[in-house]
């Protein structure tokens, strides 16, 4: 069994954890295959039975299948949150644009500073400081520890920032478990 | 109005509003003044203008496995844009290119 009994890799999640994790990111990449394949006969869906095998195998020995390097978990709170990033994404755009256009001069006082991150897991502080970059007029520079370095476009965009409500849904969206 | 010609409009519709917003990321690549300000330009095309013309080729492509595509577009999209527009901004952060601040912009010493 020193195939799947990895004494070496300490960080490795349980075995539990692995198989779950394994089937779930085997389903997803065969229904990547299917959905971008379009051609349904025995040869080609064995491609990718084959191909997607390949890669949970090659995921596997790199020690990354785990419940982080595929969230199946937060999908149905995503369900929720997503929306919401959806629409301050929007009204961000709208904001920035207006911004941009203004006449002149572009109407702009950017600002540098460290934002306090309320989540506990590393994934959860991706999570949240890639929706800080997405969101345009704030830019993520860093995170160091529980502080995020953040390049807004200007005093009101920061101080929204700051409010938090952002950093409390993504905590939210992390959940209890870990 | 038939369901075909609401499609056509709405698709359009769509189209026309990203393209939109793409422009106003590049007049605000040429506008704003700093490396770090432009990142948020960046940000508008990356984000509204992407979204919508993908949203906008949807409406055309109809119930099809095409739309399905455009969907997973959008997805890898929205995961991969923030990615290279952090690594932009913390290379150059890194690399000791100070931003301007503040409304009169200038350039404060060292942060941290």
């Amino acid at each position: 069994m020193g195939l799947f009994l990895r004494q070496d890799q300490p960080w490795r999640a349980s075995r539990r954890e692995t198989a779950l994790s394994g089937v779930a990111l085997f389903v997803v990449l065969m229904a990547v295959w299917l959905l971008n394949s379009g051609h349904y006969t025995p040869l080609i869906i064995g491609f990718g039975v084959a191909s997607s095998l390949l890669v949970v195998f090659l995921s596997w020995r790199m020690g990354i299948v785990d419940r982080e390097g595929l969230p199946v978990h937060l999908l149905p709170r995503a369900t929720v949150y997503a929306p919401w990033l959806f629409k301050e994404i929007f009204t961000a755009n709208v904001d920035v644009a207006k911004r941009v256009l203004t006449p002149f001069e572009p109407n702009i006082s950017p600002r540098l500073f460290d934002t306090g991150v309320t989540q506990k897991t590393d994934l959860g502080r991706v999570i949240y400081a890639n929706s800080i970059t997405l969101t345009p007029g704030t830019v993520s520079i860093g995170v160091k520890g529980s502080y995020i370095t953040v390049h807004a476009i200007a005093e009101d965009v920061a101080d929204g920032l700051q409010e938090g409500e952002m950093d409390r849904r993504v905590t939210w969206l992390e959940g209890e478990r870990r | 109005m038939s369901g075909a010609l609401v499609a056509e409009v709405l698709s359009w519709a769509f189209i026309v509003a990203g393209s939109v917003f793409v422009l106003i990321g590049g007049i605000g690549l040429i506008r704003l003044p700093d490396f770090y300000t432009r990142i948020h330009a960046a940000g508008i095309t990356d984000t509204m203008g992407a979204w919508l013309i993908l949203i906008g080729l949807m409406f055309s492509a109809g119930w099809t496995l095409i739309t399905v595509k455009l969907f997973m577009l959008l997805f890898f999209l929205a995961a991969t844009s923030p990615l290279a527009s952090h690594a932009l901004a913390k290379a150059a952060f890194l690399r000791g290119l100070e931003p301007m601040l503040g409304r009169g912009l200038e350039i404060e010493g060292d942060h941290d």
